[in-house]
């Protein structure tokens, strides 16, 4: 029994330790936001510099913290675990926050849906489309079908590649890393009949180490554009540019790492979004529970073209993405057959990436003729 | 980095049997005085560090405070981070006190887990009560296969279990996630693979009046329990003269295979019955989400605790009020996420290192050490 007395002390003596010998508590300051000020959470899964997908976001925050009577709040490597919901309980009832944007996918379920209905008058707006009419309606949630801009990477990719022989590194063989794959290599087969897309799955988001791997075997098979979907493109990027092959982008611009190697990029848009979403829920206004959208409704962007990109490249794609924002161009347009041989869009077919209920493109799970590489059964 | 981290466990452990005896028989001074000035160090230094990226140590200080015990949503907060780490703990101090180094926590807890996920699935439509009871007897025995797999290649095939147990954490992985992409997968996980839901209503709910779910009190519990398998039993015993003098206990005859299997099952179960309480209290469903590295923060939690399972309940307290501040750090003070790391990194040196203060000090040694 003795030992247990000596545990709790010591726990006393650690408190009392960590407080440094500071006048605790009597110094805090009124840390409560002022009522004209807007607190507004971020929150991600990695870290926000990480040239991809969190740093993306935090572009986005960085645009609100230029709003007036906003204060934001970041946190970062915040894993999809009891985790996430006490950094979102803490930023609430400790910073008052009103407003938050947990933006990793695996957040909303059960984390943010177990969340909502306790917190009623806080919003929780969800970076993935998952919201339904049976979820609360203080979740909204948002996504961008950024696969029309891989499309666009796809074409130029057709244009600068020698070989025709192009690779795609990616996480896991899910239906929204499909539609990028198909996309991508619908694009460049548009420009090169012939072109193939290689593609290696890592099996998780972050795989630094198979990253480089994947990259440099794609490189090694005669690939010479590399693209991908992974958390973090910053070593794909600058493996590829090191083997002296070209690459396309993906969540925000990697062009800083390799200026003269990137081509061009498929960017998420939040520096738009987010201000807009703050601004509507700073005047009372109803933010859209499901909100989706493409180049038309300015959810995504391309990244400026690099100096390797040819003037017909940037014409073509140009004109592709007028056509995408002008709403009358469908990537995944039938007869579509899969890489087996496998009528898989019929020809008429249409799957249109603004009709978001398309079970087809939700759930797609084919790789297109061209592409190299199985998918698991 | 993992590497590294194996290399420094796998240096022998300094305490002697001896020692621990010393450390719990007598008038406690220098087991509490020097851990504790082991932790002022580490934050001193950690102050140091702070002050160095351009950051009020005070303000840290005041923040650490608040964000871990300054509020009730605090104190619960920290408890919420601690309560795994109790049991994944175990899986390397009970193993511990046969002399083996098992650091295979994550993938017994990942396992246990998983376990629990397919026992949970299975038994959707039983009574509560009932699922729940199979979930816990999956996944204790599912983490105790796995770290007693490393037990047996140690014993029998003089396998390394520092490393086996190590690799056996990538193998658990690779398993969960070949589930739950394939076969295990619920076919509406379109974009997040995951299996089919335990099914909400036998969930692990809260402790009454708190947040906090019961898996709190269950690593109080067991690791009150440990300590009395340790400190009290026969076995216990046994085990650690086995740890102490392997020499000694195989000529009096002690059955060391038994032992060393028996706390690598316990210490395997231990971390399976934390990734069970992860999925039946947490996270609903099996998914990669379950690879939360609370089993590599439970090696930490054993080794600041010195394989001590009481002490263990107080370091894990520590860990998770570190990690429930860190919040607080980034938010106000622009530190990095990786500031709390850094914070571990430095209390677990420092603890490790002051491991050479004891019986160094003569006034704080015991006084039936002195004589």
């Amino acid at each position: 029994m003795a030992t247990e007395t000596i545990s709790r002390r010591r726990v006393l003596a650690g408190a009392a330790a960590l407080g440094g010998g500071t006048a605790l508590g009597a110094a805090l300051p009124a840390r409560r936001a002022l009522a004209a000020t807007t607190t507004v959470g971020f929150i991600y899964v990695g870290p926000h510099d990480d040239f991809g997908y969190n740093q993306a976001h935090a572009q986005g925050a960085a645009a609100v913290k230029k709003l007036a009577d906003v204060k934001v709040l970041e946190e970062e490597n915040v894993p999809e675990d009891i985790a996430v919901t006490k950094t979102m309980e803490s930023m609430i009832e400790e910073d008052g926050a009103s407003l938050l944007f947990p933006t990793s996918f695996g957040y909303f379920d059960p984390y943010i849906l177990r969340e909502a209905p306790k917190f009623t008058k806080v919003r929780f707006e969800h970076c993935g489309g998952l919201w339904t009419a049976k979820d609360p309606k203080n979740i909204g949630s948002y996504f961008g079908y950024i696969f029309e801009a891989q499309h666009i990477n796809g074409i130029v990719a057709g244009f600068s590649s020698k070989s025709g022989k192009l690779g795609f590194v990616a996480a896991k063989p899910i239906p929204q890393v499909l539609q990028n794959i198909n996309a991508f290599t619908l694009g460049a087969r548009l420009i090169n009949p012939k072109a193939t897309t290689r593609v290696i799955f890592t099996g998780d988001w972050s795989m630094p180490v198979k990253e480089a791997e994947a990259t440099n075997s794609l490189i090694d098979e005669g690939v010479d554009v590399v693209t991908m979907h992974v958390d973090s493109p910053k070593v794909v990027v600058q493996t590829a540019a090191k083997r002296g092959a070209m690459v396309c982008g993906y969540h925000c611009s990697q062009a800083a790492l390799a200026p003269q190697a990137y081509l061009t990029g498929a960017e998420w848009n939040w520096t738009d979004l987010y201000p807009k979403f703050v601004t509507m829920w700073m005047k009372g206004e109803t933010i859209p529970n499901f909100y989706r959208g493409g180049f038309k409704e300015g959810l995504i962007k391309q990244s400026p073209y690099g100096p390797r990109v040819s003037d017909a490249a940037r014409k073509r794609a140009d004109a592709a993405k007028a056509a995408l924002t002008a709403g009358n161009y469908v990537i995944f347009k039938g007869p579509i057959s899969d890489n087996s041989g496998k009528m898989v869009v019929a020809a008429g077919q249409e799957l249109i990436q603004s009709n978001a209920t398309d079970a087809k493109l939700e759930e797609m799970h084919f790789l297109v003729d061209g592409v190299l590489g199985a998918l698991p059964s | 980095m993992v590497e590294e981290t194996a290399a420094v466990l796998a240096a022998p452990r300094p305490r002697s049997p001896g020692g621990s005896r010393r450390l719990i028989g007598t008038p406690a001074a220098e087991a509490i005085l020097v851990p504790l000035g082991a932790l002022i160090l580490s934050l001193l230094l950690f102050g140091l560090f702070v002050a160095c990226a351009g950051v009020n140590p005070l303000a840290v200080y005041r923040y650490m405070v608040e964000g871990s015990v300054g509020s009730w949503f605090s104190v619960q907060n920290t408890l919420t981070r601690a309560a795994p780490l109790l049991l994944t703990g175990l899986c390397t101090a009970l193993p511990a006190q046969a002399g083996l180094m098992i650091i295979g926590n994550e993938g017994a807890f990942v396992m246990g887990g998983l376990a629990a996920a397919a026992a949970g699935v299975a038994l959707r439509d039983a009574p509560s009560f009932l699922a729940l009871a199979a979930m816990a007897v999956a996944g204790t025995a599912a983490g105790a296969v796995w770290i007693a797999l490393a037990g047996s290649l140690r014993h029998w095939r003089g396998v390394n279990e520092t490393i086996s147990s190590l690799l056996l954490n990538y193998v658990a992985i690779a398993i969960l996630n070949q589930l739950v992409e394939g076969p295990f997968r619920d076919p509406q996980s379109l974009n997040k693979p995951s299996s089919p839901s335990i099914g909400y209503a036998h969930m692990i709910g809260s402790i009454p009046g708190t947040e906090i779910h019961w898996g709190l009190a269950v690593g109080i519990v067991v690791c009150l329990a440990a300590s009395i398998l340790i400190r009290r039993t026969t076995v216990g015993f046994a085990t650690r003269i086995t740890g102490g003098n392997l020499k000694a206990a195989r000529m009096v005859g002690l059955p060391i295979g038994r032992l060393v299997m028996l706390t690598c099952a316990l210490g395997g179960a231990a971390a399976g019955l934390a990734g069970m309480i992860e999925l039946a209290a947490v996270q609903e469903r099996a998914s990669a989400d379950l690879i939360t590295g609370y089993g590599y923060s439970g090696i930490l939690v054993a080794f600041l605790a010195r394989q001590n399972p009481l002490a263990m309940i107080p370091v894990a307290v520590l860990l998770g009020g570190i990690g429930a501040s860190g919040g607080l750090l980034q938010r106000h003070l622009g530190l990095p996420d990786a500031a709390t790391v850094v914070l571990q990194g430095i209390i677990f040196i420092v603890i490790l290192a002051s491991d050479a203060v004891y019986g160094r000090v003569p006034w704080l040694k015991p006084a039936a050490a002195r004589t």
